[in-house]
């Protein structure tokens, strides 16, 4: 019988601590696929985060830094600030990354961090017992939203892919879903063009991955994957928002800023900025040019 | 502590601009922070110096965010620091916490302000339990020490990596507003080449073992066996213990005072023995560990001791253990940004002699 397949080198031989139907492995299986076949297994740095995936350096052969809840991206920010061509990758759940560490996602994401961020989406707090989180669906019962999530208490869930869509820094943003061979492929190539965004010394790139948690959600595995068909992925639509070739055209903005002059300390002279905004061809509605 | 060859004429130099350019001349290779009062000179001086001598400089969004860089690069094998000031460091307790878990090397510069709270943008020195009791949540412990001159916190920044990487754990600068803002002559050794990454750094690797920074243990058998390791790393770190005693031999008063309060003690303690009262300073440069021993020593020649602070009252509680109730230990604090004068701290010295000679 012809072998078609191996486990990934960069994969560990330990076996998975995730619950059974997590998505956890598959996303882990997919990642260490993509360092397998960029050959980067020898310059990779991992940033465990806080949540399901705490223990996720025990599941790959590669440097990692477990780091407090949030901070991943600061953490991953300081390790490729001082190591620039190191591959360095951070694997946030949702409550970690759009939650207590939202101002470090935007910050490295706006910087342009030359990092690859793996965002999993089960719309809940797994490791904790079942909790809100941000991307919690409307209506969703989870144990602190027990009626099902109410906007007027609670918001509306987040989309972090789209927020982070608006940022310069971003050369790569996409969002798959693990439902599925068609879409665990279409997920494995984005994770894989994700991570030769950054070799490509282009910015900042996060792969968002709609996973399930069957637990918390109190569904068998196979209904929990029905369930991200039916309602996560019209709630949080899939594709590439932003790329390399669509950056070039969609945010060709030309800022002309002259430098500011300080004249006398109670006069300050400030030249115009002039946006030419791409879709009017012209300066922005409402703005006018000032002065 | 030795500053190496000196090589340089005296510069005149702010506080906060010498602790940075000491940090340089250390080998500093990254810095990270974030701008407040009364320390931001820190941040600027690295934003100017530090990317040409090979370093980098990165303002982060928030003090949260910019000791988790400092975590990052620490454990990627870099020498690190960051500075702030008190509500800075209140930020940064968690990343503390994981740093000395993680058993990471860094510098972490603390310059006081007023508090609790915004407080203000004066000196103080009632960060002395936050810095000393522990660092962050758990049983961790930062190495802190307590320049009180210029020259002393460019001194003790550049031994302060050395440490840091010695114990692999965080060491703090305990400075304060006064200190940061004001300027003295101060000389600086040589550049020296920044040293390279340790070997359990993560830096890259396909090999096993591959290398990990991490502080969860979740088997309390585990965490117990890792807390007895870091309580045995701080029983060692006590070989670092740094105390200055001035005019201490015959003193039948010990004045304890650090930092900006230990200079103006120092003077007040000069006019007392003009008055003829036999006054001396015992001033802790290392506040973690601290000095009980020499504390302890004077306690058995001293009538008394005056502790002075910029606070209600910290160290003086460190003071008391030492000396195990042998003398009276009295206290005297301004707070709020206010600092005693000499001739203010000449009365406390007077009235506490006459308290604890009479009888």
């Amino acid at each position: 019988m012809k072998q078609i397949t191996t486990r990934p080198r960069a994969l560990a031989e330990t076996p998975f601590t995730y619950c059974p139907g997590c998505t956890h492995g598959i996303a882990h299986r997919l990642v260490a696929e993509a360092i397998d076949e960029l050959g980067i297994q020898g310059r990779t740095v991992g940033v465990a985060s806080v949540g399901c995936s705490v223990f996720a350096y025990n599941f790959f052969n590669l440097d990692f830094q477990q780091a407090a809840h949030g901070r991943a991206p600061a953490v991953a920010t300081g390790i490729k600030r001082v190591l620039p061509d190191r591959v360095v990758f951070t694997y946030q759940g949702d409550g970690d990354l759009a939650a207590i560490g939202t101002a470090e996602i935007v910050h490295a994401a706006n910087r342009g961090e030359n990092i690859t961020v793996i965002f999993i989406n089960n719309a809940v707090y797994g490791m904790t017992g079942g909790q809100m989180a941000p991307t919690t669906l409307v209506g969703m019962r989870t144990t602190t939203t027990p009626f099902g999530r109410d906007p007027r208490l609670a918001g509306h869930p987040i989309r972090v892919a789209e927020l982070l869509s608006s940022l310069r820094g971003v050369a790569y943003l996409a969002r798959v879903a693990l439902c599925g061979v068609a879409q665990i492929t279409r997920a494995k190539k984005a994770i894989r063009r994700a991570f030769q965004v950054q070799l490509e010394g282009q910015g900042f790139s996060l792969v968002e991955v709609l996973s399930t948690c069957p637990v918390t959600w109190g569904m068998q595995p196979v209904e929990a994957v029905r369930w991200l068909e039916q309602h996560m992925i019209p709630a949080y639509p899939l594709g590439e928002l932003v790329t390399p070739e669509k950056k070039a055209t969609t945010h060709p903005e030309t800022i002309v800023v002259h430098p500011v002059t300080i004249v006398h300390p109670e006069t300050i002279v400030v030249h115009p900025v002039t946006i030419v905004h791409p879709e009017t061809g012209g300066v922005p509605p409402g703005t006018g040019e000032r002065g | 502590m030795s500053p190496g060859t000196l090589t340089e004429t005296r510069v005149l130099m702010k506080g906060n601009e010498a602790i940075a350019e000491a940090a340089i001349r250390a080998g500093v290779q990254a810095y990270f922070g974030y701008p407040i009062t009364p320390q931001s000179e820190i941040s600027e001086y690295m934003a100017r110096r530090l990317p040409a001598s090979g370093g980098v400089f990165l303002q982060a969004e928030s003090e949260v965010a910019a000791i988790n860089m400092v975590y990052g690069a620490a454990g990627a094998g870099a020498r690190v620091m960051t500075s702030t000031s008190s509500p800075g460091i209140s930020l940064m307790q968690e990343g503390l916490s994981y740093l000395v878990g993680s058993e990471l090397p860094c510098v972490v510069v603390n310059i006081m302000r007023g508090g609790p709270g915004l407080g203000n943008i004066a000196p103080s020195q009632a960060d002395y339990f936050q810095a000393t009791k522990s660092a962050g949540h758990g049983d961790g412990r930062n190495l802190v020490l307590a320049p009180s001159t210029i020259q002393e916190a460019a001194d003790l920044t550049i031994l302060a990596f050395d440490l840091a990487d010695k114990y692999r754990n965080p060491v703090m600068i305990l400075g304060d507003g006064y200190l940061g803002q004001m300027m003295e002559p101060v000389m600086f050794p040589e550049g020296r080449v920044p040293r390279a990454a340790p070997s359990w750094a993560t830096t890259g690797t396909a090999e096993a073992p591959v290398r990990l920074i991490n502080s969860i243990y979740l088997e309390p058998d585990e965490l117990e066996a890792h807390n007895v390791r870091l309580q045995e790393k701080y029983r060692r770190m006590r070989a670092e213990v740094r105390v200055e005693s001035y005019r201490m031999e015959d003193a039948e008063i010990a004045v304890a005072a650090y930092g900006i309060a230990a200079r103006v003690a120092r003077s007040a303690v000069d006019r007392a023995r003009v008055r003829g009262l036999r006054a001396g300073l015992l001033r802790p440069i290392s506040l973690y560990p601290f000095p009980t021993d020499a504390v302890a020593a004077a306690a058995r020649t001293v009538r008394g001791f005056l502790t002075v602070e910029l606070s209600a009252g910290e160290m003086v509680e460190d003071v008391r253990l030492a000396v195990e109730g042998r003398v009276p230990v009295r206290f005297y604090g301004r707070m709020g940004g206010a600092v005693p004068t000499p001739p203010e701290l000449l009365e406390r010295i007077e009235l506490t002699l006459r308290e604890v000679t009479a009888g």
